[in-house]
């Protein structure tokens, strides 16, 4: 196949630096198309689906990568494959469903016929009618498979690359994103629900937003309204060596006492601002190692997340220049206890669109989208924790929102 | 089910709706009882039997944080509803306990006048006609859409 560049970027960076990005990127419609070809189509890993939700031979669920629809199923030998959501014949959309159980997909235009591993089974009417018509015999079946893409499964999330010859997925990752994800992902999951959020902004800007570890304490003030103390957590920031993974953490300190901090967090010294209900944040220390949040990212649209015991992956889904969509699975794991689900599912309440400590986020994206529109000749700026887009202690700062423009430039050339 | 007991979960629902969209949140936990439940999912997910909700109360008390959380915590822009509610069936459960489904479709109103038909759904209510003015045991928010536009702050 070959690489399209899509022509040549004609945005103005103010320089190498990565401290300073033009607004220009989150509206102009030629970069978005850029956009599409170098990193959604390019030599990237594209989280798909969880393995779960094609746990049976025969199932198959649709999703995308960028804007462009993709099949992904469990072939009736076990293997997973992935493929456009398209028939090879007229381009017409294959599956109409969100999911759906089979040993092959037909289209309904013409009736051509594939099985779950993408390859074209059946041609309707391919000898004619009466010996009339069909096709020619040149046609060959084996030249009209669906357009296949590459897979990988890792802890239970399955992912999928246009590229011909994709990076190690290993390496892409990296050792300490890998882990991190290990660690969350590390027994068989139980979907709880899903719902997903429509953004009034470029995909990059939620991106950035999640990657953000400086916003967080200023523009979700939901604990500290109601001063629930949590000055005993320490956290920082790991960004991988290209830039566009991450994982932001916050743990217990392990210096005090466990149970002082349990009172602490439930409680408020101020009786007009205390929970009425506190045990939506009752929980356990289900992983064994403190850390009470983790927000981790896969470039280009992938977050895990835990905070206490609310786990949920979320994918970003371009949908346009100056749209996205954010699709939420909620999580928990096979093995829960009905105790363990009603943590999980009162906890639920600190994310999502109605989430306490994560609707700003459905906004804030719009207020640049919408600050930026006619005036994108000037630049952003990202100095917060210094220049780079290395690993920190702290999360004073914009280290990981660095590296995602640190890994967007490697990839857009510009 | 008499007609004054029908009469009293109409004006309960008629509360709800006049409570949600003149802004009277702090009044809205009232409506349920202590014990109660309220969840606001989708069709989908509704349809599968999955439990999660985009907000999920399990208690008069989480209603109340809810409402203070909108009040001093988040942040969002200024908005209102109008909710459009449909007829509503009603089926006894037991003797004090009522069974309420009704239609509902909800316009979103922005400071800066952009209208949205936010969402459109159904009620799945389990009531307590015991008392006067009756309230919720349980009101179950199923949307037909599971796709939410920026937030979902005001509760449905």
């Amino acid at each position: 196949m070959a690489h399209l560049d899509a022509g040549t970027s004609k945005i103005a960076w103010p320089s190498n630096a990565l401290t300073s990005v033009p607004y220009r990127v989150y509206t102009d419609t030629d970069e978005y198309a850029r956009e599409i070809e170098r990193i959604f189509k390019g030599p990237t890993w594209n989280y798909l689906c969880l393995a779960v939700e094609i746990a049976e031979p025969g199932d198959y669920v649709v999703s995308s990568i960028g804007e462009t629809p993709v099949v992904v199923a469990r072939s009736l030998d076990g293997g997973i494959h992935a493929f456009v959501n398209r028939c090879a014949h007229r381009g017409a959309l294959l599956c109409l469903n969100r999911r759906g159980h089979g040993k092959d997909i037909t289209c309904v235009y013409h009736g051509w016929s594939y099985d779950l591993t993408g390859n074209l089974t059946g041609v309707a009417f391919q000898r004619g009618v009466q010996r009339q018509g069909g096709m020619p015999p040149e046609f060959k079946r084996e030249d009209h498979n669906l357009r296949k893409l590459k897979v990988v499964e890792f802890c239970g999330l399955i992912f999928g690359s246009f590229a011909d010859n994709p990076p190690d997925f290993q390496s892409y990752l990296g050792p300490e994103i890998s882990s991190r994800i290990a660690r969350v992902m590390h027994k068989p999951l139980k979907v709880l629900g899903r719902t997903t959020q429509v953004l009034p902004n470029n995909w990059k800007l939620y991106f950035e937003n999640v990657k953000d570890t400086y916003h967080a304490s200023i523009l979700h003030t939901f604990f500290t309204t109601f001063e629930i103390n949590r000055l005993n957590q320490r956290g920082g920031v790991v960004v991988d060596e290209g830039g566009g993974n991450h994982a932001s953490y916050t743990i217990m300190d392990r210096s005090l006492d466990s149970t002082d901090y349990k009172q602490q967090e439930i409680r408020s010294s101020k009786d007009d601002y205390r929970l009425a209900d506190p045990s939506m944040l009752e929980g356990v220390d289900e992983f064994g190692d403190g850390v009470t949040l983790q927000i981790l990212t896969v470039f280009p649209g992938l977050v895990v997340q835990q905070i206490q015991n609310s786990l949920a992956v979320r994918q970003l889904l371009p949908r346009g220049v100056d749209r996205c969509e954010l699709v939420w699975t909620i999580l928990g794991f096979a093995d829960d206890d009905d105790a363990m689900t009603e943590h999980r599912l009162k906890q639920a309440n600190l994310v999502g669109p109605a989430g306490y400590i994560s609707m700003e986020d459905g906004c804030v994206g719009g207020f640049v989208q919408r600050a930026v529109r006619g005036i994108e000749e000037d630049n952003g700026v990202l100095m917060m924790g210094g220049g780079d887009a290395s690993s920190q202690t702290y999360r004073a700062t914009e280290s990981s929102v660095r590296g995602f423009w640190k890994k967007y430039r490697a990839l857009m050339g510009v | 089910m008499d007609e004054a007991t029908r009469r009293r979960v109409e004006a309960l629902l008629a509360r709800y709706v006049d409570i949600v969209d003149q802004d009277r949140l702090e009044e809205w936990p009232d409506l349920f009882v202590e014990n109660c439940r309220y969840r606001v999912t989708s069709a989908l997910d509704y349809r599968d039997n999955l439990p999660h909700g985009v907000i999920y109360a399990v208690s008069k008390g989480m209603l109340r944080d809810r409402v203070s959380a909108l009040r001093e915590a988040n942040v969002y822009e200024a908005q209102r509803y109008r909710h459009i509610v449909g007829p509503i069936w009603i089926e006894d459960d037991s003797e004090f306990v009522v069974r309420a489904r009704s239609n509902f479709l909800v316009i979103r109103t922005m400071h800066t006048g952009e209208m949205l038909l936010f969402a459109s759904g159904a009620y799945f209510d389990k009531i307590d006609v015991s008392t006067d003015p009756c309230r919720f045991i349980e009101r179950i928010v199923v949307t037909d859409s599971d796709k939410i536009d920026t937030l979902l702050a005001i509760p449905l």
